[in-house]
């Protein structure tokens, strides 16, 4: 029990680290490596507004998210859309958008460095026990938890239940036909990317409050993200959040019944039995 | 493949360095070099330990009108560049210093990995190399293979054997119980540690009830802290780096991990660590350590502050500081020839921040910290090797998070 509840809460790190990179790469069809320094900048506004004047990080997401959106936004009509029209095929558009958000991402920690220099920024929020079923769990990371339950339920009856959404979700199955039946892609392929990094920075604030960051560590985000998103499926709400909470139980269950060593082995050979069993991911449909 | 755009790119830098180098050139300046972490995974460590007093050294020095080199006051320009924590790009840096940027002396990487892997570039180049961030066993080989290179901050056996001492001494005192429970990151500085200290313990007659490592970079440390709860330790201890050196003690925070002696290694004495567990990290021992009420140590500390906007950490950031201190010391009283300078270094006591400095066996210093406790909010040396002001060792009472 204690090592589920511990192993869900983890798994709901992972959720929040790897939704935002499923929309983006799901719907937008862009590679974003650049997910995790937009995870850190999250983190840093966070850290930066609790010290500076004691805001609750579960106030400052709603100040992130709407910051991130918008500045997500921009970087895609500006920086990807021409990438997007210029590509003749999905294969292209996937090495042009990688290359570009790999220079994206030095661009984004060149950026923090000079905004708020190299340091570690670590700071106590929530951090005292709270009792679940007879043990104790950091409240920061239920708290978290929480969190990603909610915007992981909002996004995926938005997905499901309302139009634009559905478009969304049109896209992600066949972007070449979403047009055929009246939906702007362009439009809702910008939205989409803008919704991934929102989610993403939402996601950092809310990590911020136990995971120590600083200006370089987003690439550690990136590659947790980039195995989540593949081992449940590009484009697949549902895959992210299975695969995450899976990952997070099993690396849990390592830690504490055979040993804390082993738990990166662990999450790899979880991704490479995937991989070899499932290669289009638990809820990945085949390319036809 | 589209080569052109990258040569003309390596052209432009090329032309570009160039121009900056012969612009150096003309100017009266003493040219510093330093290559250490920006980026990567050492570079929350560097920004607090690391280019801070370098800045501060530089300014301070530049403000006195420069370094005295033969009767002539000259300034320092310091030439930076990031590593991005990859020793071939410290090596690629160190060898640009040498080579394009004519740099009169190279500051010591920072990291043991990266010291030691830019130890034959700085012997090649004729460069002494005063390391500071190079905690490692194999001085005596390294000093032997590369007669320009120093050591400040002592050894690894020193800092786990001082630990495993402490605890012995309380456990003498009746302060504690038999029972450890260890963890370590796995990676180099980390295992060496441990592995010193599971056979100091074991020596000591100590039981190990908990032993264990972690890969780098876990982000969720709960499991490893539950189970050394689990296992009723007396003393808790960890070989740990900055982001888990964070993670360990607040984890231990929630779970109430109640120990007589709580120890993380490196970041424990970060300002940052106090910063964030206040009162809670009363009696938590880690790695490092200065003594708070020496004067010379609070003028550090105050122009740190002021200069950098930050404090200096309670252990290598001083060290650091030192290391400069004794490279102006030389250059002062033997001028810019290289191998006079390393001459020196080996032959003269040093006036520092920490008091005075020398080399002497296999180029080592032979007086530096090894274990501090923070003591109501300041971190206190309560271990060292040859230093004065030496605190008494409190006992871990609680995670009481208000005093």
């Amino acid at each position: 029990m204690d090592i589920l509840i511990t192993g869900l809460l983890l798994g709901g790190t992972y959720a929040l680290i790897a939704m935002g990179l499923n929309l983006q790469y799901g719907v937008a069809r862009i590679m974003n490596l650049a997910n995790g320094e937009v995870l850190v900048v999250g983190g840093f506004v966070a850290f930066w507004l609790y010290t500076a004047g004691q805001t609750s990080p579960l106030l400052t997401i709603f100040l992130v998210a709407p910051a991130a959106f918008a500045l997500n936004w921009l970087i895609y009509r500006i920086m990807l859309q021409p990438l997007v029209t210029r590509a003749r095929t999905r294969g292209q558009l996937e090495t042009d958008s990688i290359l570009a958000t790999f220079g994206l991402s030095f661009i984004g920690v060149g950026l923090m460095l000079a905004v708020f220099g190299g340091d570690y920024f670590s700071y106590s929020f929530l951090a005292v026990p709270v009792e679940l079923f007879g043990d104790t769990y950091a409240a920061n990371r239920v708290a978290s938890f929480i969190a990603a339950v909610v915007i992981c339920g909002a996004l995926y009856l938005w997905l499901n239940r309302t139009r634009a959404g559905l478009s969304i979700r049109a896209i992600a199955t066949a972007p070449g036909s979403a047009r055929l039946v009246g939906i702007d892609v362009k439009h809702l392929a910008a939205l989409a990317f803008a919704l991934g990094g929102a989610v993403t920075a939402t996601g950092g604030a809310l990590i911020s409050t136990y995971l120590t960051l600083d200006a370089s560590t987003g690439v550690v985000f990136t590659l947790k993200a980039l195995i989540i998103v593949i081992m449940g499926g590009v484009g697949d709400v549902r895959g992210t959040i299975i695969a995450a909470l899976l990952l997070g139980i099993v690396e849990t269950a390592v830690a504490s019944l055979i040993d804390p060593g082993l738990t990166l082995a662990a999450a790899y050979i979880l991704f490479l039995g995937i991989l070899l069993f499932r290669p289009q991911g638990l809820f990945g449909k085949m390319q036809t | 493949m589209k080569r052109r755009p990258f040569l003309k790119l390596a052209a432009a830098l090329a032309v570009a360095s160039a121009t900056a180098t012969a612009g150096a050139n003309a100017a009266d300046t003493v040219r510093i070099g330093a290559v250490a972490p920006k980026t990567g995974p050492l570079a929350g460590g560097a920004a607090v330990t690391h280019w801070p007093s370098i800045q501060l050294w530089v300014a301070q020095v530049n403000a006195d009108g420069g370094l005295m080199v033969d009767g002539e006051k000259m300034m320092i320009e310091l030439i930076e560049y990031d590593d991005q924590t990859n020793p071939g790009e410290t090596i690629k840096a160190v060898q640009r210093l040498a080579t394009q940027d004519d740099a009169h002396f190279i500051i010591a990487p920072y990291g043991t990995g990266l010291n030691i892997a830019a130890a034959p570039i700085f012997a090649r180049y004729g460069y002494p190399q005063i390391a500071v961030s190079a905690i490692t066993d194999q001085q005596a080989d390294l000093s032997s293979k590369f007669p320009n290179m120093f050591f400040t901050l002592g050894t690894t056996s020193a800092f786990s054997e001082d630990a495993v001492q402490i605890l012995t001494d309380m456990r003498e005192a009746g302060q504690l119980g038999n029972k450890i429970a260890m963890v370590n990151v796995a990676d180099a500085f980390g295992i060496e540690l441990a592995t010193v200290a599971r056979e100091k313990f074991l020596e000591a007659g100590f039981e190990l009830v908990y032993d264990t490592s972690y890969p780098l970079g876990t982000q969720d440390l709960s499991p490893v802290v539950k189970a050394a709860k689990a296992a009723e330790p007396d003393a808790f201890v960890a070989w740990s780096y900055p982001p888990d050196t964070f993670a360990l003690t607040e984890q231990a925070i929630i779970e109430d991990l109640d120990v007589a002696a709580f120890y993380t290694a490196v970041a424990t004495p970060f300002p940052a660590y106090g910063d964030r567990f206040g009162a809670a990290a009363n009696g938590n021992l880690g790695a490092g350590g200065v003594n708070p009420d020496s004067e010379a140590f609070q003028a550090y500390a105050a122009a740190h502050k002021e200069v950098t906007g930050s404090a200096p950490d309670s252990w290598a950031s001083a060290t650091t500081f030192a290391s400069l201190q004794i490279l102006q010391q030389a250059i002062e009283a033997v001028g810019l020839d290289r191998e006079a300078v390393s001459a020196y270094l080996k032959d003269n006591t040093f006036d520092t921040v920490l008091g005075p400095m020398t080399f002497g066996e296999h180029n080592s210093n032979a007086a530096f910290w090894t274990v501090g406790q923070w003591q109501d909010g300041v971190f206190r040396g309560v271990a060292a090797r040859e230093r004065d002001g030496v605190a008494e060792v409190q006992l871990k009472d609680g995670w009481a998070t208000s005093n």
